[in-house]
C-alpha cells in the first residue's frame, strides 16, 4: 500500500476501470437481473462463445441468497459486488495485466505476498469449466483467474481470461478494515455499512423467511419455459435472461430451504438446459454474422 | 558425449502435479532419446518450471536393421504394400528362411537432430492429468500456459519448433532463455549451460532445487519457532505443497489472536493448514501455541512486516467463521442430531447413516461383550455407536470434513455424556492411515471395530470389494485397521463369530471372501514389517484362525523354532518326508492308517515310532493351552530320532509290506507336523 490515504469503496472502482479502460477493455454497466456471479453477465457468458474477439469490463452486484447473515456476519453477504474483467482471446502477459492492477490500487507486490494458487474453477449451472489460480494477497483470495475452457457445455473456440476480483474483499485490504460495513465508501463520512445494512438485515428475513414459495416456484416453472420457448426462437439474450431468473429463483428456493438434496442436482440440471440452450442459439447467431 | 538441458517455463503450476511432472519428463526423455545412451539424469520442479539435465552421447551411430516382410510366395498386394511403405522397389528386399526381408543400413544419427525431432513431439503428448487450451486458435495444450522452451546441447540451442500442419502452437520455439523470480528478477536471461542455469536462478531469486527449498522452509520455520521457545507440528505434505507454491521460500512467523485460543486445538490446525498452508505451532505443554508459520515467496523490503500483518487478519476472519460454527453447532446436542442422518446416504444399496449408527452401536455391543468389558461400558459402546457419526451434520464438519469424529468428540463432552463415551466418539476413526495411532481405551477399541466391522461386512454383502487398483470404500485400511487395533490391544476374539454378527442376517455376496481379505491383509502387513511371509502361510494353510493374537503367537513360536539348528534340520527331515511320500503316493499311496509295530525291522524305526507317540499328546496339549513354543520344542525334539532314521533306513525296502509300512510312519509324522503348520510352505 502507498503511504497515502487507502482508497475508498467507490475510488477503488474508478481506479480499475481507468486501468482497464486504458487497456483498451469496453466499460461496461451493471447487467440488470439478478446474478449470482459477475461471469452470468451475458457480457460474459455469451461473449466467452464463438470466434470473436472481446474485451470487457463492469462492476456486477452479486446475489447469493443464502450468504445471508442478517447483516451480523462481518464477512458475509448476500448482496455484493464483483468486478468483473473477459479478455479474449486470452492476452500473453495475462498474470502481468492483473498485477499491474493491483499496483494501480496501491498493493505493492514487493511488500506483499502475491500467489497464484490452484484453482480448477467450474459453474455447473451454466456448464462452464476453466483452470486458473485463486490469487492471493498475503494468504488472502482477492481474485479469481481463469482460463475459459468450456462455456454452456460448449468447448471455447477462442480461449478467454477471465478475472473477477472481490470487491468489498479487497477493499477491507486495501483500507485495513477487518468489517465489511466499516468500510470507507466515498472518502466523505459515509460508511458500507450506511448503504447497504439496513438491505443486509432486510434480505435476509426475506431470503430465509418471508419469500412466497409457492410464487418463487410458479416463476421458476414459467421462466424456465419462456427461456426455452425464446432459444428455440433464436433470441439468444432473451432467453438466457430467463435462464438467469430461473437461477435466480432457484437460489431463493434453495434458500428458504424446500429444496431437497435429492431434487437440487434436479433443478440444476434444468438451469443448465437453459443455459446450453440460450448459448447455442447465441453461438448460432454469432455464427451467421460472422458468415453473413 | 554432451549435456542436454530442458527447460519448459510456463505460469503457475498446481503444487501437487510439478514432483510428477518432472519425473515424467525426465522418463520420457530417457525413452525418446534411447539411442543417444541417455545418463546422468537430474530433473527439476517449482511453480513456474520443470527442467531436466542430462548426458548423451553425440549421435547415434550408423547401424543396420532388418526388417521381415511378407513370406516367401505371399499375395503380390502384401509385397507391395512392405515396399511402399519402406520406400523401396522388390529387388531391394532379399529371401531368407521363406521370408521377405529388407536390410537397411541406417547413417548416423546426431544428437541435436534426434532431439530435435522427439522433444516437440514429447511436448504435444505431455501427460498433464489436466491440461488447458489458449491463445486464438492452437490446440497445443499445457497445465497452464508455456511461456518459454529452452533447450541447449553443450550450451547451442537444438533448433525446434512446436509448430504443426495449421497450428502454430502459440509460436513456441527452443531458445536459451529463461527467467528468474516474477518480482525479484523479471525479464529473460541467457542459459549457458545446467550449472550455470541454477546458480543464474539463485542470484535471480529462485531456488530450483525442491531439497534446497525444503531445507530453508524446515530449518526457517524451527528458527522461528525456537526463538519463541515452542515447536512446528511435523507436516511433511505441507512441506511440499508450500515448496511448490514459492520460488523463494522466505518463512515468517505470525500471531493469533487470544481471542481465539479457546478454540480446539485440531480445529485452529485445520482452518490453518487447508485454507491457508500455515504451520500450526505448540507450546512446550503440547498445547497450540498463539502462532502460526507461513512461508512467503520473496524477502520483504520491509522484512515481512505488512505481509505478516495481512496474513494475521486473514487468519482472523477464517477464526471468526469457525468460532460462528463451533458455537452454533453447540446448541444443538449430539444425541438430538442422530434422526437428521435419516437424510444423509451412505451408500444407495446399504442406506442412510442413521441405519449405520442403529448396526455399529448393536454391534460395539456385542464387541465390548466379547472383549468381556463389563455392563457399565457395553452400555457406553452402544451409546458412541449411536453417536459416532451425529457430527456429519455439524456445520463444522460439513466445513471441514477431516474434523468428523474430532468435533464428535467435542460436541459430546460439551453435552455431558460420559467420558469414555465422548472419547470414544473422538477416536473410533483411529487409526486413520499407517503412522497413526490405534485406539487404547476398551470402550473405543469397541466403537472403532465394530465401525469396521459394519464397513467390510456391508460392502462384501453387496459385493463391492477393492479391485487391483481401486479401493473406493476404502475396505483395505479398514481390514488394516482391524487387524492394528486388536494386535495393540492383545484382544482376544474371534473374528469369524464377529463377521457373522456384523453381517446382520446378511448371507451372500462376497461375504464369505471376508476371511481371506483379512489373512490377505495381515500377511501383507507382516511383510511391511520384515516378517517372512511364508512363514504365515504355512500357518494360514487351514485357513484364518479367528483368534489373530493366537494366530501370530503362533507364527512366531514357529519362526523362532526354524531359526534353532534342531528346527532348521526338523524342516529338511519334514520336507525329506515329503518328498518321498509325494513320489511313492503317485505309484501306489495313499499311504495312511497307523504302522503296524509287528512290521517294525529296525531299532530305528521303533525309536521313530515311540518318539511321535510322545510327542502327538504333547504338542495337542502344548496347542490346546497355547504354549506355542513348548509345541515347537516337543517337534524340534524329534530331531535326532529323525536324522538317525534317515540315516540307517531305507523307506523302499523290497519287502513290499515292509515299505508301504514305512512310508505309514513317515505318513505319521507328517501328519504330526501339520498340527504345528503346512512345513512345506516354508521356503529354505
Amino acid at each position: 500500500m502507498s503511504a497515502t490515504r487507502p482508497l475508498c469503496f467507490q475510488d477503488l472502482i474508478l481506479r480499475l476501470h481507468q486501468f482497464w479502460s486504458e487497456k483498451g477493455c469496453a466499460i461496461l454497466q451493471p447487467y440488470d437481473t439478478e446474478l449470482g456471479a459477475g461471469t452470468l453477465s451475458p457480457h460474459t457468458t455469451l461473449r466467452a462463445l464463438g470466434p470473436k474477439p472481446w474485451a470487457a469490463a463492469y462492476v456486477q452486484p452479486c446475489r447469493r441468497p443464502s450468504d445471508g447473515r442478517y447483516g451480523e456476519n462481518p464477512n458475509r453477504l448476500q448482496h455484493y459486488y464483483q468486478y468483473q474483467v473477459l479478455l479474449k482471446p486470452t492476452p500473453e502477459d495475462s498474470q502481468q495485466l492483473l498485477l499491474d492492477s493491483y499496483r494501480a490500487i496501491g498493493i505493492d507486490p514487493e511488500l506483499h505476498d502475491i500467489r497464484f494458487v490452484e484453482d480448477d474453477w467450474e459453474n455447473p449451472t451454466i456448464g462452464a469449466w476453466g483452470l486458473g489460480w485463486e490469487v492471493w494477497c498475503d494468504g488472502m483470495e482477492v481474485s479469481q483467474f481463469t482460463y475459459f475452457q468450456q462455456v454452456g457445455g460448449i468447448p471455447t473456440v477462442m480461449p478467454s481470461t477471465e478475472l473477477t476480483y472481490g470487491l468489498e474483499r479487497l477493499a477491507m485490504y486495501v483500507q485495513g478494515v477487518e468489517n465489511v460495513y466499516d468500510l470507507d465508501f466515498n472518502g466523505k463520512g459515509l460508511t458500507y455499512g450506511d448503504v447497504f445494512l439496513r438491505a443486509e438485515q432486510d434480505y435476509s428475513r426475506h431470503n430465509f423467511e418471508l419469500a412466497d414459495t409457492q410464487m418463487l416456484l410458479t416463476h421458476f416453472n414459467d421462466a424456465e419455459r419462456e427461456s426455452m420457448r425464446l432459444a428455440e426462437a433464436g433470441v439468444a439474450q432473451p432467453a438466457y435472461d430467463q435462464c438467469l431468473k430461473a437461477s435466480h429463483l432457484f437460489n431463493l428456493l434453495d434458500a428458504r430451504g424446500v429444496i431437497s438434496v435429492s431434487e437440487r442436482a434436479s433443478y440444476i440440471g434444468r438451469v443448465r438446459a437453459l443455459a446450453k440452450a440460450a448459448c447455442e442459439a447465441w453461438l448460432a447467431g454469432e455464427e451467421e454474422t460472422s458468415h453473413g | 558425449m554432451a549435456e542436454l538441458f530442458i527447460e519448459l517455463f510456463s505460469e503457475e503450476i498446481p503444487s501437487g502435479m510439478q514432483a510428477r511432472a518432472a519425473d515424467d519428463l525426465g522418463s520420457l526423455l530417457t525413452k525418446a532419446l534411447d539411442g543417444l545412451n541417455p545418463r546422468d539424469l537430474r530433473t527439476f520442479f517449482g511453480a513456474r518450471r520443470i527442467a531436466a539435465i542430462l548426458t548423451v552421447d553425440a549421435e547415434i551411430p550408423a547401424r543396420s536393421v532388418s526388417e521381415r516382410g511378407p513370406r516367401e510366395g505371399a499375395p503380390e498386394k502384401a509385397l507391395a504394400g512392405f515396399t511402399r511403405k519402406h520406400g523401396v522397389t522388390p529387388d531391394e528386399l532379399t529371401l531368407e528362411n521363406g521370408f521377405w526381408v529388407l536390410n537397411k543400413s541406417l547413417d548416423p544419427v546426431s544428437a541435436e537432430s534426434r532431439v530435435a525431432e522427439a522433444v516437440p513431439e514429447l511436448l504435444w503428448k505431455f501427460p498433464w492429468p489436466k491440461s488447458m487450451r489458449w491463445g486464438a486458435g492452437s490446440n497445443f495444450t499445457w497445465v497452464r500456459p508455456l511461456r518459454r522452451i529452452a533447450c541447449l546441447l553443450d550450451g547451442h540451442v537444438v533448433p525446434f519448433a512446436l509448430a504443426r500442419e495449421g497450428d502454430d502452437a502459440h509460436g513456441l520455439k527452443a531458445s536459451n532463455l529463461s527467467e528468474g523470480h516474477r518480482f525479484l528478477a523479471p525479464g529473460p536471461f541467457e542459459i549457458l549451460s545446467g550449472q550455470q542455469w541454477q546458480e543464474e536462478l539463485e542470484t535471480r531469486s529462485v531456488i530450483v532445487d525442491m531439497d534446497s527449498r525444503r531445507d530453508m522452509v524446515r530449518t526457517g520455520v524451527a528458527r522461528l519457532a525456537d526463538q519463541h521457545g515452542i515447536t512446528v507440528v511435523q507436516d511433511d505434505g505441507l512441506v511440499d505443497e508450500v515448496c511448490g507454491l514459492v520460488e523463494y521460500p522466505v518463512p515468517l512467523l505470525g500471531k493469533i489472536d487470544a481471542a481465539f485460543m479457546d478454540l480446539p486445538a485440531e480445529v485452529m490446525q485445520v482452518s490453518m493448514r487447508i485454507n491457508q498452508r500455515y504451520f500450526a505451532l505448540r507450546n512446550p505443554d503440547g498445547k497450540a501455541a498463539p502462532y502460526f508459520a507461513f512461508v512467503g515467496n520473496l524477502p520483504f523490503k520491509d522484512g515481512g512486516k505488512l505481509t505478516t500483518a495481512g496474513n494475521e487478519r486473514v487468519l482472523r476472519a477464517r477464526f471468526a467463521d469457525a468460532r460462528h460454527f463451533w458455537d452454533l453447532d453447540r446448541k444443538t446436542k449430539l444425541a438430538d442430531r442422530v434422526p437428521a442422518l435419516a437424510a444423509v446416504t451412505f451408500h444407495a444399496k446399504l442406506g442412510t447413516q442413521a441405519e449405520r449408527a442403529e448396526r455399529i452401536s448393536k454391534l460395539a455391543g456385542t464387541v465390548a461383550q466379547a472383549m468381556w468389558l463389563d455392563g457399565a461400558q457395553i452400555a457406553q459402546a452402544e451409546r458412541a455407536g449411536l453417536l459416532a457419526k451425529a457430527d456429519l451434520t455439524t456445520g463444522m464438519v460439513g466445513e471441514f470434513p477431516e474434523l468428523q469424529g474430532i468435533m464428535g468428540g467435542y460436541y459430546a463432552a460439551h453435552d455431558g455424556e460420559d467420558e469414555a463415551v465422548s472419547r470414544a466418539v473422538a477416536e473410533h476413526y483411529l487409526p486413520r492411515g499407517q503412522s497413526d495411532d490405534t485406539a487404547k481405551a476398551p470402550v473405543s477399541v469397541a466403537v472403532a471395530l465394530a465401525d469396521r466391522l459394519d464397513l467390510l461386512a456391508g460392502f462384501f454383502a453387496i459385493g463391492e470389494l477393492p479391485s487391483g487398483s481401486g479401493d473406493p470404500y476404502a475396505l483395505r485400511r479398514a481390514a488394516l485397521g482391524i487387524i492394528r487395533t486388536i494386535r495393540d490391544n492383545g484382544l482376544r476374539l474371534d473374528l469369524t463369530e464377529l463377521f457373522a454378527q456384523a453381517a446382520n442376517g446378511r448371507t451372500g455376496g462376497e461375504l464369505a471372501k471376508l476371511p481371506d481379505f483379512i489373512a490377505e491383509r495381515l500377511r501383507v502387513q507382516l511383510r511391511s514389517e520384515g516378517e517372512r511371509h511364508d512363514v504365515l502361510a504355512a500357518t494360514l494353510a487351514g485357513g484364518l484362525d479367528g483368534d489373530l493374537v493366537r494366530l501370530l503367537a503362533r507364527t512366531s513360536a514357529l519362526s523362532e523354532m526354524i531359526q534353532t539348528e534342531d528346527g532348521r534340520n526338523l524342516l529338511a527331515a519334514a520336507k525329506r518326508a515329503a518328498n518321498i511320500l509325494r513320489i511313492e503316493d503317485k505309484k501306489d499311496g495313499p499311504h495312511t492308517g497307523a504302522p503296524d509295530p509287528a512290521l517294525y525291522t529296525q531299532d530305528e524305526e521303533r525309536a521313530l515310532a515311540g518318539g511321535l507317540d510322545q510327542a502327538v499328546p504333547a504338542i495337542e496339549t502344548a496347542l490346546k493351552e497355547e504354549r506355542f513354543t513348548d509345541a515347537m520344542q516337543a517337534i524340534a525334539a524329534l530331531r535326532p530320532t529323525l536324522d538317525r532314521f534317515f540315516e540307517a533306513v531305507t523307506v523302499n525296502a523290497p519287502e513290499p509290506e515292509v515299505r508301504a509300512n514305512r512310508l505309514k510312519l513317515l505318513s505319521r509324522f507328517r501328519e504330526t507336523t501339520a498340527l504345528i503348520a503346512d512345513f512345506g510352505q516354508i521356503e529354505g
